[in-house]
C-alpha cells in the first residue's frame, strides 16, 4: 500500500462521514451495487465507515442479464469474501419480452435499467438509496446534491433541490419520498484509481488491458463478451489490446485501446487520456441533456 | 501529484464572466476531455455568446435550463488539479434569488473568488456576496476584477475597484484580499501573466490558488468529536463513530460528555487500517472507552473547556424558504449530528447588503440575512460559529416539506434553565387534574368558517359541564376582542394570534381543565405549533369537516355573502387556502350527523382516552 496523498485522505473522510449520516438517518437504506470501480470504493469506503461491524445496510443489484460476465463472477466473490448480504433484481417484464439491447436501443435502457431499479427500490420500500455517481462525470451531475431528494415516483427536480451546508445531511422525507445518497460526489475518475491503488483494492480485471475479441461500429470497440452477441454480415471478431474505463452492459460499453495491465499504468495513462469516461458509454449520447432527462426520470 | 485539497468558491455577479473564468480554468488545467471540448464547440454554435468562439460558460451550466437562459440556477462543484494541489471549485449562482445557493457553497470553502466586471465596479450583489463570505467565515478573498480588456487594461480601473473593496472590507471583519486583474475570455492572468497588463506584478489567479494558505486550523484548542454513530456489533464492542471537529485525541485522554457531563478515558481509537495512537481534526475514528457511558447519536464528547449547552441561540440566520420566517414558528434544528425542535422567539435586524448595517425587522424573507433568538426543545452543546463551524453552524427545517429552510451560524449562547430556574411547583397539573377526575387536554376544533365549530363545541361542553367535568371554551373570535386585539391579519400577527393562544391553552391544562378551542387554524403548521406547547396525549385536533358549498349555504354570520360581494378577501377555503388536517385524532363530517349526535361521538372518543372517566 502506497501512501495517500492528503487530498485523498480528505476525500474518504468525508465519504465515510455521509456514509455513516446514513446508517444514522436511515430506516431501509440500501447500496446500488454496480460492481464497477467506483462501487469497488463504495464498499471499501463502507467497511471502513462501520469498521469492526459489516456495513448495516445489503447490497442490491440491478441485473440486466447482459453483463460481462467477469462482472458477475467479480460480484459473487466480493460478496463472498465480505459476507455481504446481495439483493438482486431484473425487470421481470422486460425478461419476459426480451428485451434486449440489440434490438431495442433506448428502450432497453428504461426498461432493463431505470424501471428495474424504480421496482426494486419501490418494492424494498428502501427509503436511502446509496450511489458511487461522481460530480465529474457528467454535467448535470456536477449540480447534484450529496442528499439528493426524489419525489414520488423516483423524480428529481433539479430546481427545487434543498441546500446543502457544512457537514449537514438533511434527511428528512415528506411522505412518497425517496433519497438518493452520492458520498463520492467529490471524487473525480483519477483520484478513484489513484485510491485503489493506494488501497490495493480488487477490482474487475476487464478494467486491465488485455488481447480481447472485438468489433468495431461507429469508431467504438465493442468486446464480444458471449453467444449472444449479434454480429453484421462481414463482421468477424479481431483480438486487440483493450481496457474498460467504464463498465456496463456489453454491448453498450465501449473499450479503448491500451496497454495497462497494472493499477499504476492505469493511473498512469489517466493523467494523459483525452478522452472523458463517459465517452464509452453509448447511453449517454441519445440526445442534449440526455443524463439530466433520464436522472429526472428517475435513473441512477 | 496533488498533495492537498483546497476548497475554492467562485462567485460574482450576473454577466460578470464567473462561467468563462471557471471554464478557462478548467481548459487551461487539462480538465476538459476532448469529446467535452467537442461537445462544447457544437453547443457554443447553438446556444454561445461568444461570437465564432468557444463558450466556456456553456461547460459549466450543467442543466438544460441554464443553457437555454444563459444563467447559472444552482452551485455546481468543479474538480481539476495541477501539480501542486487538487480543487474542488463550488461555482455558486450570481442572480439574487440563489442566493441560499451560494451561502450553500460558501459553508464548506476555504477560500472565495470574488468576480467584478471592470466595467461596472461593486455592485449590490458584490457586497451581497463579500457579507456571505464573510458571514460563513471564510477568511481569504481573491478579487477578479474581469474583463479588463473592455477598460483597455488601464491601470487606474483596478486601482479604483480595489480601494473601493478595501473600504468594504473594513465593516466585513478582517478578511484578507488579494486583487489580480483579469480577461477571463482570453485568459490573461488566469493561469499565467498578462502582456497587455505590465502594470500588474502580481500572481496569476491558478498561482495565487495554489500558493494560498487558508487561515490554518488550530490544533492547539480543546477536543470536540459529535457522536454520529453508535457502532455495536455485538455484545463486545461498543464504539462511538464520529468526526473529529477540533482537538487531538490519544488513548487514555479523558473525554467528557458535554450533554451529560459524565467522563470516561479513550480505550482505543480505531480504524480499519489500524488503531490510531493519536487522531486529529476531520478525521473519521471510532472511539472506544473504558467503561460503559451513556451517549448516543447527538451528544459531544469533548476536552475541558466544555463547550455551551444551550437551550436558548442567538445566530444570525440565512433565510432559504418562500415562506417568510415569522416570530413563533417551529422548525426542527440540526447542528451537529444533534436534532431538536426550535422555536424562533425573536427576530431583531436584518442585514441591509447595502451599506452592511443592521435594520430592525419582525420577518426574514427569502434570501434575508437577520439576528434571530431561538429556543431549543432540549439543550444542545454548541459553540459560536467563529470559532467552530461544526458546532456553530446549523439548518432549520420545516417540519411539513421537510426541507432545508434556512442556514444559521451562532452567534451566543444562553442556558435559560441555568439562570432562570423553572419554579418546580409543589402542586402541578396532575393533582390538580386528580381533583378534578379528568385528565387535562386540549380539544382543538379546526374546520373553515361556518363549519359548526363553535355549536359543536358548546354541546360538548354542555355535556362535560353536566357530568361535573371543568372546562374553558377559547373561541378565535372572542379571543381577538381581547388578549389579541392588539393583532391584526397580517402573516405575522397570525402566527403571533396562534401561538398566544396556545400560550394560553397550555395554562389552562396546567390548571387541569379540558380546554375547548375553535378556532379556523387553516395552517398544518400553525396547528402543529399549538400541538407542541402540551404533552403528546394531551392535545385532540377535532376536524369539522363541512364541504365550503354547505358552509355558503349555511353563512350564520353572513360573512360568504359578504366575500361574494368583494367586501371581504383572503377568506379561508374561498380565495385562501385551507389545510384539512392529515390525521386528526377526531375527524366530523357534518354532513353525516346531528351536532347532538358528533358532539356525542366526542365525548366518546374522550372516555376512550380516558380523560374522562
Amino acid at each position: 500500500m502506497t501512501a495517500r496523498p492528503a487530498h485523498l485522505k480528505a476525500l474518504e473522510a468525508e465519504s465515510i462521514h455521509i456514509l455513516r449520516e446514513v446508517a444514522a438517518q436511515a430506516i431501509r437504506p440500501i447500496l446500488l451495487y454496480s460492481i464497477g470501480k467506483d462501487s469497488s470504493v463504495l464498499l471499501h469506503l463502507a467497511r471502513k465507515a462501520f469498521y469492526p461491524a459489516k456495513p448495516p445496510f445489503p447490497l442490491l443489484h440491478i441485473d440486466t442479464t447482459w453483463k460481462f460476465r467477469d462482472m458477475i463472477s467479480f460480484r459473487d466473490e466480493t460478496v463472498q469474501r465480505y459476507g455481504f448480504e446481495l439483493r438482486r433484481h431484473t425487470n421481470p417484464e422486460g425478461l419476459r419480452q426480451n428485451i434486449n439491447p440489440f434490438d431495442h436501443g433506448s428502450v432497453y435502457t428504461q426498461v432493463m435499467k431505470t424501471d428495474a431499479l424504480k421496482q426494486a427500490l419501490t418494492e424494498g420500500k428502501y427509503d436511502f438509496a446509496i450511489g458511487g455517481a461522481r460530480r465529474d462525470e457528467e454535467r448535470s451531475r456536477a449540480k447534484e446534491r450529496i442528499f439528493s431528494v426524489r419525489g414520488p415516483g423516483h423524480t428529481w427536480e433539479p430546481k427545487r433541490q434543498r441546500p446543502e451546508l457544512w457537514k449537514l445531511y438533511n434527511g428528512s422525507l415528506a411522505p412518497g419520498e425517496t433519497l438518493r445518497i452520492f458520498p463520492l460526489s467529490n471524487w473525480t475518475e483519477l483520484d478513484v484509481w489513484s485510491y485503489i491503488l493506494a488501497e490495493g483494492m480488487d477490482v474487475v480485471p476487464l478494467y486491465f488491458a488485455a488481447p480481447r475479441p472485438t468489433v468495431t461500429r461507429d469508431g467504438q470497440i465493442i468486446v464480444v463478451d458471449d453467444e449472444r452477441m449479434r454480429f453484421l454480415p462481414d463482421e468477424t471478431p479481431e483480438y486487440r489490446m483493450v481496457r474498460f474505463r467504464s463498465l456496463g452492459c456489453y454491448p453498450l460499453s465501449a473499450a479503448v485501446e491500451s496497454n495497462a495491465t497494472t493499477l499504476e499504468d492505469i493511473v498512469a495513462e489517466m493523467r494523459e487520456t483525452k478522452m472523458s469516461e463517459r465517452a464509452g458509454r453509448l447511453i449517454d449520447q441519445d440526445q442534449d441533456a440526455s443524463m439530466e432527462k433520464k436522472k429526472r426520470e428517475g435513473y441512477f | 501529484m496533488a498533495d492537498s485539497l483546497l476548497r475554492v468558491l467562485a462567485c460574482g455577479s450576473v454577466d460578470d464572466g464567473k462561467s468563462t473564468l471557471i471554464g478557462r480554468l478548467l481548459f487551461e488545467c487539462g480538465s476538459i476531455p476532448d469529446d467535452v471540448m467537442l461537445g462544447l464547440e457544437r453547443d457554443s454554435r447553438r446556444f454561445g455568446t461568444v461570437e465564432g468562439g468557444i463558450d466556456y460558460a456553456l461547460l459549466v451550466d450543467g442543466l438544460a435550463a441554464e443553457r437555454e437562459q444563459g444563467v447559472t440556477i444552482d452551485v455546481a462543484y468543479r474538480f481539476f488539479e495541477t501539480d501542486r494541489r487538487r480543487f474542488i471549485l463550488a461555482d455558486s449562482p450570481g442572480h439574487q434569488q440563489y442566493t441560499r445557493n451560494m451561502a450553500t457553497g460558501a459553508s464548506n470553502c476555504d477560500v472565495a473568488i470574488l468576480l467584478v466586471d471592470a466595467r461596472k465596479g461593486l455592485l449590490a450583489q458584490t457586497r451581497r456576496h463579500a457579507a456571505i463570505v464573510s458571514l460563513l467565515g471564510i477568511r481569504d478573498v481573491i478579487l477578479a476584477v474581469n474583463k479588463m480588456d473592455l477598460v483597455g487594461f488601464d491601470q487606474a480601473v483596478f486601482n479604483d475597484i480595489v480601494n473601493e473593496f478595501d473600504a468594504l472590507r473594513d465593516r466585513l471583519g478582517g478578511i484578507a484580499v488579494t486583487a489580480i486583474p483579469v480577461c477571463a475570455r482570453d485568459g490573461d492572468n488566469v493561469t499565467r501573466a498578462s502582456a497587455k497588463m505590465p502594470w500588474y506584478q502580481g500572481m496569476s489567479l491558478l498561482l495565487a490558488l495554489e500558493t494560498m494558505r487558508p487561515t490554518p486550523r488550530r490544533v492547539d484548542v480543546p477536543f470536540r468529536m459529535p457522536v454520529q454513530y453508535v457502532n455495536r456489533p455485538d455484545h463486545e464492542f461498543r464504539g462511538y463513530a464520529g468526526t473529529i471537529e477540533a482537538g487531538v485525541l490519544r488513548p487514555g485522554d479523558t473525554v467528557i460528555n458535554a450533554t451529560s457531563g459524565v467522563e470516561a478515558k479513550v480505550a482505543r481509537i480505531v480504524t480499519m487500517d489500524g488503531d490510531l495512537a493519536e487522531a486529529g481534526h476531520d478525521l473519521p475514528v471510532t472511539l472506544v472507552l473504558d467503561r460503559e457511558i451513556d451517549a448516543s447519536r447527538g451528544d459531544v464528547f469533548a476536552a475541558a473547556p466544555l463547550p455551551a449547552l444551550a437551550d436558548q441561540i442567538g445566530a444570525w440566520v440565512v433565510w432559504m424558504d418562500e415562506t417568510p420566517l415569522f416570530r413563533g414558528r417551529a422548525y426542527q434544528l440540526m447542528l451537529g449530528t444533534k436534532v431538536v425542535s426550535a422555536t424562533i422567539t425573536d427576530i431583531s435586524t436584518r442585514l441591509d447588503i447595502d451599506s452592511l448595517t443592521e435594520i430592525p425587522v419582525r420577518e426574514l424573507h427569502l434570501n434575508e440575512i437577520g439576528r434571530v433568538t431561538l429556543s431549543l426543545s432540549h439543550p444542545v452543546a454548541c459553540e459560536p460559529y467563529t470559532e467552530s463551524r461544526g458546532l456553530g453552524g446549523f439548518i432549520l427545517i420545516d417540519r411539513l416539506t421537510r426541507n432545508t429552510v434556512g442556514a444559521g451560524m451562532v452567534t451566543a449562547t444562553r442556558a435559560s434553565r441555568a439562570d432562570i430556574h423553572w419554579h418546580k411547583l409543589d402542586v402541578d397539573k396532575h393533582a390538580r387534574a386528580l381533583l378534578n377526575g379528568q385528565k387535562p387536554a386540549v380539544l382543538w376544533f379546526t374546520g373553515l368558517s361556518g363549519a359548526g365549530k363553535s355549536t359543536i363545541a358548546n354541546l360538548v361542553e354542555k355535556q362535560l359541564l353536566a357530568m361535573g367535568r371543568h372546562t374553558m371554551t377559547l373561541d378565535g373570535d372572542n379571543v381577538r376582542h381581547g388578549l389579541n386585539r392588539d393583532l391584526g391579519f397580517s402573516e405575522a400577527d397570525r402566527v403571533e394570534n396562534i401561538r398566544r393562544i396556545a400560550e394560553v391553552s397550555k395554562l389552562f391544562v396546567e390548571a387541569g381543565l379540558i380546554v375547548l378551542v375553535s378556532f379556523i387554524s387553516p395552517y398544518r403548521n400553525e396547528r402543529m405549533l399549538a400541538r407542541d406547547r402540551v404533552e403528546q396525549d394531551e392535545f385532540l385536533e377535532i376536524f369539522v369537516d363541512t364541504p365550503v358549498d354547505e358552509c355558503r349555504r349555511r353563512d350564520p354570520k353572513g360573512l360568504y355573502q359578504k366575500v361574494d360581494a368583494g367586501q371581504i378577501r383572503n377568506f379561508t377555503g374561498v380565495d385562501a387556502p385551507y389545510e384539512a388536517p392529515e390525521s386528526p385524532e377526531i375527524h366530523l363530517p357534518t354532513l353525516e350527523g346531528t351536532p347532538e349526535a358528533l358532539a356525542a361521538r366526542v365525548i366518546d372518543e374522550l372516555r376512550e382516552r380516558g380523560i374522562i372517566a
